[in-house]
């Protein structure tokens, strides 16, 4: 029988991590996420699954813990929000440059700076161009429900260890404060020391007699060895875009104008599209459900039927940017939203896409 | 007269390098200590068969490729955060044995929140120390162990404690937390130092074996290029400078 709970989407993240098998949990209280940290503690998945949960003392700490677990071939998570997540781009980048997987959440909030705790989506860029220095990228996933809280950790880690790259789960403070029903997935055993060292030939899990030793290790002082990993890593990221595109289309077949939104402004523009159309608008919306990779060519199709597209986002503009270049100079696209905290109403987005792309 | 051939024999072997230490060429400069070093804790971990089980994490400085010495599988850490990733290893996988290896920059200013807190909490790990007075890697800067009135490339006169503050004694600070078990400090200048570090080492890393908390070993190191002395002169300028302020010996062993 299906069983339904009603949570946070914070407590979702949670109880999914550990029904999801992950072996390991590193984070630094911050709001508005530390439901997940205190949800990992309440339950005790030590005692059951084997988890380990482990209150550091920085987000710098956490996702150094995380470096070094997924170093060891485990499934390794933290969470953080907006002024966390900047702290911990050293360690992104080393992630990234080792090929290490793990999850990171970030539960979005108003900056910049301390800013505000109230919900934002202005890391937008920060989590889908990199973050930290070098040529790398983050599988960015959006979840716009508490159900796809839950649903995109076990998602996030397949496709992180499927590309041994860090994947993120790019959130807010709405969806991760607010109650919604649920389904959570039946507990999965977690992966055996020999599953790892079976199927993760590159994790340090001892070198055993006759088998060379595996360093983990994102140095490279020859500058052709870095340029050839680094060409390694681009062939990566074309593999991501080209196969693990995720979005959702709503009321795109007449669609007229389109928004394109994700997260909590994807909720948002759901009402705004009854709203649109009530009055006589041929509403649709685009939700890019992967930021990273980004649906380009979603986005090139429906710029063939609409007149114009509004990047709906809780920011000054940072996706827009992403639109417009997908869209390429073939219709107007135009950015609205309310920003550092603040939440924009279905009426203010039917109001923005009248006046900035209808017109009159 | 025997041949030398004859005299190489088994039966008349009284010294074997340890396998676990690589053949590849080490990029230390002459007179460094971080090689002495390697080639203890390769030993140790040679003599206590324990290789298919120790997990290295090296850091950054002049022994981020440590990796290439010794036969045994690493993680290579960004600067400071040994710490973290050993205590992750660790709690992960708690039938291993891990160790981080560090230099003064690392552990003592950059990384020194993570040094702490791995202590504090008493992770079961090994941490080797090497304390040379100076970062080597990036060519001779004051480290927070740099003495007072010694130069450095960013101290060039030399540093002054009213400016700079007073040189870190980390070890003395760590060996207040309840979470380390064994505080210790040595020299591999000498022989005799030599075997006194090696045996550290080995209770350091049997320690662990125990579960007994954090084991911290710290080296006086020489930095021959750093401190710009022959090996020689660098050995002399410690033994008269370092180890006055920073005194050999254990300073907790519970
Ligand atoms: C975040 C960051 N800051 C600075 C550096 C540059 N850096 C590399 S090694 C090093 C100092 C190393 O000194 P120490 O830890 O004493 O090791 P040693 O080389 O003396 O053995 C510095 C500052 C870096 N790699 N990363
Ligand atoms: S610079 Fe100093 S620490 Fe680095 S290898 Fe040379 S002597 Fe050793
Ligand atoms: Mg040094």
């Amino acid at each position: 029988m299906r069983e339904l709970k009603l949570m946070k989407g914070n407590e979702a993240i949670a109880q999914a991590a550990i029904r999801c098998g992950a072996d390991g949990y590193f984070g630094y209280p911050i709001t508005p996420q530390s439901e997940i940290m205190e949800t990992l503690m309440a339950e005790a998945p030590w005692d059951t699954t084997g988890m380990v949960v482990l209150q550091a003392e920085s987000e710098i700490a956490s996702i150094n813990m995380v470096y070094g677990g997924a170093g060891c071939g485990k499934k390794v998570m933290t969470s953080s929000s907006s002024p966390g997540i900047s702290l911990m781009q050293e360690g992104l980048t080393y992630l990234a440059g080792s090929e290490l997987p793990c999850v990171v959440v970030n539960v979005v909030r108003g900056g910049p700076g301390l800013g505000t705790i109230q919900p934002a989506q202005s890391d937008y860029f920060q989590a889908v161009k990199g973050g930290g220095h070098g040529d790398y990228k983050l599988i960015t996933l959006a979840p716009a429900s508490v159900q796809e809280m839950a649903d995109f950790v076990e998602i996030a880690f397949d496709l992180a260890f499927k590309y041994r790259n860090p994947a993120m789960i790019l959130s807010d403070g709405v969806i991760g404060q607010m109650m919604e029903k649920v389904e959570l997935a039946e507990q999965k055993p977690r992966w055996t020391m020999e599953y790892i060292e079976k199927n993760h030939t590159w994790a340090t899990t001892g070198k055993k007699k006759g088998q060379e030793r595996r360093v983990i290790t994102s140095v490279q002082l020859e500058s052709s060895v870095q340029e050839e990993f680094n060409f390694k890593l681009q062939a990566k990221y074309r593999e991501i875009e080209k196969n693990e595109v995720l979005y959702e289309k709503i009321m795109c077949d007449d669609a007229e104008y389109l928004f394109v939104a994700y997260g909590s402004s994807a909720r948002i523009c759901q009402k705004a599209i009854e709203i649109a159309r009530s009055k006589g608008i041929k509403a649709g919306m685009l939700r890019p459900i992967t930021l990273y990779p980004f649906p380009i060519q979603q986005l090139q199709e429906l710029a063939k039927q609409v007149k114009g597209m509004l990047s709906v986002e809780m920011s000054a503009g940072q996706m827009v940017e992403d639109v417009r270049l997908a869209v390429n100079g073939k219709v107007p696209v135009e950015h609205y939203g309310r920003f550092g905290g603040t939440i924009h109403s279905p009426n203010e987005v039917v109001e923005a896409l009248e006046q900035k792309l209808i017109g009159g | 007269m025997a041949d030398t051939y004859t005299i190489i024999s088994p039966e008349n072997l009284v010294y074997k390098k340890t396998d676990l230490l690589l053949d590849n060429v080490m990029h230390y400069c002459p007179g460094c200590s971080h090689g002495t070093v390697h080639k203890l804790i390769a030993e140790v971990i040679d003599e206590m068969g324990i290789q298919e089980s120790t997990i290295g994490i090296a850091p950054v400085g002049c022994s981020v490729l440590a990796y290439n010495y010794i036969d045994i599988d690493w993680q290579e850490a960004a600067h400071g955060r040994a710490p973290a990733l050993a205590t992750a290893v660790k709690r992960l996988m708690p039938d291993k044995i891990v160790f981080s290896y560090q230099g003064d920059g690392d552990l003592a200013a950059i990384g020194t929140a993570e040094t702490i807190h791995a202590c504090n909490r008493g992770e079961n790990i090994v941490m080797v120390f090497i304390n040379n007075g100076i970062y080597g890697m990036t060519g001779g800067q004051m480290a927070p162990t740099t003495l007072p009135g010694m130069p450095a490339s960013t101290c060039p006169t030399g540093r002054d404690v009213k400016r700079d503050g007073n040189p870190l004694k980390i070890t003395e600070l760590l060996a207040q937390l309840p979470g380390t078990c064994f505080v210790t400090r040595h020299s591999v200048h000498t022989p005799g130092n030599v075997r006194k570090t090696k045996k550290a080492l080995r209770k350091a890393f049997e320690n662990q074996l125990a579960n007994k908390g954090t084991s911290l070993v710290e080296v006086v190191s020489t930095c021959s290029s750093g401190w710009k002395m022959t090996p020689v002169q660098s050995n002399k300028w410690m033994e008269e400078n370092m180890l006055p302020y920073y005194p050999l010996g254990d300073i907790k062993d519970e």
